[in-house]
């Protein structure tokens, strides 16, 4: 498959590898600065001794857009098995355990395996790639997130010729976890294989150069960039090949609202709000969305000849 | 509580002209109170990663809070005996007003800057905004005939049953907030169960008042007298 790049990198804009290597020594110095002071506080001895190893190839397919404060990307998150308040997941996640952590991939696949997340982590190198993320409320981000295609996950498995989707589950603890009836819990989310298989399509298991908050679905969850926020599932603890269409928790919900495909498309609204333009978090003009956010030289081929309006 | 203000009936049944005016003013401040946190999580920079979204939610929960303040005036009035509460209500009806308005100029000017167009359809395409700009709407003639001088000219009966508009307002209002929701309906069932008690309470006492008054209709009181259970049924002279 060809990989475009995305037209809003200028070639001036690109960082000379010698010099993005020597910027990665400085994050590194200043990474253990930062970790020397969070021993201090017991709290954090976790987060310090597990660090993602690095470095982190910098990737084509990062925007060169401001990136979002990472206090933002990390306060304000939608996670509804924590509370549905914006900042309920970052008070609420902090009792969610992600060590030990397994993630089984089954279904049609010709070597199903259950992964422990340390070894999911060293699977492939792990990329540094700045998304736009656009959520189906009308306000987005852009996050530098640490992960791998999901192909690479998903080649280890051996997929079956059957095998037309792709279903992810989310871990439900309902020991931990809000019991309020909103969704069918856990949360399941799906994807044509194609799309799982798209280049663009990650694993992160960190952003901003660290591990994944627990809020913003740690340990392991997936980012479909052209695809509304609510696709791309947090802590994932099954990935399950199927040849039907998965249940979807939002669509399910809600069909009329939240589609299976939920690409980001401008022209179709949600029928409680416009979909045409968004609120940057940290802007105060809104600013026009993109179709497929932006991403439709990469990913509006996996859509020829598909009514959008209908498959929204 | 001992000066020489203090009614002789004691107690907060009664109340001098001179303690109505003091709860007054301090309710004026409380009601400003909502408002000043708001002002000052602004300058702190604590209003969340979406300060306007946060703003839109503080002034339209604001909103219908004194809505359903309001509303509770009259049931708290019969059932303390406490009849100077009466003298509060239309503050609380105005302040309702002051953050319904706060509400639609944050959505208006922060939320989309004046964009007239992008305001049309929302309000004609989304029923929620629809139903919630109509309640404003409504709140617009209740806000201008609050004076002593609009209560004289319309004459009281015209005046009581403008104002009586306010349940349909506030039961829109409610609805506007269920509509919006995407998921979690706790809070707006919980306005809506106390609107429902507000709104029952008052349909119990018209019922128990007609009720008394079709007594009055038969006037006999005798043991084996008519059974009382009918309905008033309007007569038109033709």
């Amino acid at each position: 498959m060809l990989i475009k790049r995305p037209d809003d990198i200028r070639p001036s804009e690109i960082t000379a590898p010698e010099l993005y290597a020597r910027r990665r020594e400085f994050l590194k110095l200043a990474g253990l600065g930062a970790a020397g002071l969070t021993l201090a506080r017991p709290g954090r001895l976790l987060a310090a001794e597990s660090q993602l190893p690095g470095p982190f190839l910098k990737s084509p397919l990062s925007t060169m857009e401001a990136l979002t404060p990472r206090k933002d990307a990390t306060s304000y998150n939608n996670f509804y098995e924590f509370g549905t308040d914006k900042s309920d997941p970052a008070e609420n996640a902090g009792v969610m355990k992600t060590r030990p952590w397994t993630v089984t991939v089954d279904g049609l696949v010709g070597k199903p395996r259950t992964f422990d997340i340390d070894e999911i982590i060293k699977l492939a190198p792990l990329e540094e790639r700045i998304y736009r993320l656009r959520c189906v409320e009308a306000w987005s981000m852009v996050i530098p997130w640490v992960g791998f295609p999901l192909s690479a996950l998903l080649k280890q498995v051996d997929p079956l010729g059957s095998a037309k989707y792709v279903e992810f589950t989310s871990l439900y603890d309902p020991k931990i976890m809000t019991r309020l009836p909103i969704l069918h819990w856990p949360y399941t989310e799906g994807l044509r294989l194609d799309e799982a298989m798209h280049p663009l399509t990650l694993m992160a298991v960190g952003l901003y150069g660290d591990e994944l908050p627990n809020q913003n679905g740690a340990p392991l969850r997936l980012v479909v960039p052209w695809k509304y926020g609510f696709k791309s599932a947090k802590s994932i603890v099954r990935i399950r090949l199927t040849d039907k269409q998965p249940h979807t928790a939002w669509n399910d919900a809600a069909p009329n609202e939240y589609g299976f495909y939920s690409n980001v498309n401008p022209k179709v609204d949600h029928p409680r709000w416009s979909q045409a333009k968004e609120r940057r978090i940290g802007d105060f003009f809104k600013r026009p969305t993109l179709p497929f956010n932006g991403y439709a030289d990469q990913v509006a081929s996996l859509y020829a000849g598909m009514d959008l309006r209908a498959n929204f | 509580m001992n000066t020489a203000t203090q009614p002789r009936h004691g107690g907060l049944r009664m109340l001098s002209p001179t303690h109505i005016r003091i709860v007054k003013s301090v309710l004026f401040i409380v009601c400003l109170v909502p408002l000043s946190l708001l002002v000052a999580r602004f300058f702190h920079d604590d209003l969340g990663a979406n300060p306007i979204e946060t703003i839109t939610h503080a002034t339209g929960d604001w909103t219908l809070r004194f809505l359903l303040i309001t509303l509770a005036v009259t049931p708290l009035r019969r059932l303390t005996g406490w009849h100077w509460l009466i003298r509060l209500r239309r503050m609380l009806g105005l302040y309702a007003f002051f953050y319904a308005t706060l509400h639609f100029l944050t959505y208006v000017v922060l939320d989309q800057f004046f964009d007239g167009w992008a305001i049309v359809l929302d309000v004609l395409k989304r029923p929620y905004i629809t139903v919630g700009f109509a309640a404003f709407v409504l709140l617009i003639p209740l806000a201008v005939t609050s004076t002593n001088r609009m209560i004289k000219r319309l004459g009281g009966k015209r005046w009581q049953a403008l104002h009586r508009s306010v349940y349909a307002i506030a039961i829109l209002g409610v609805v506007h907030y269920w509509w919006l929701v995407k998921a979690d309906l706790t809070e707006p069932i919980l306005y809506g169960l106390i609107l429902a008690g507000l709104l029952g309470v008052r349909a119990h006492w018209r019922n128990e008042e007609r009720k008394r008054q079709l007594g009055g209709a038969y006037a006999t009181r005798a043991p084996g007298g008519p059974k009382i259970d009918g309905r008033i049924i309007p007569i038109h002279p033709k």
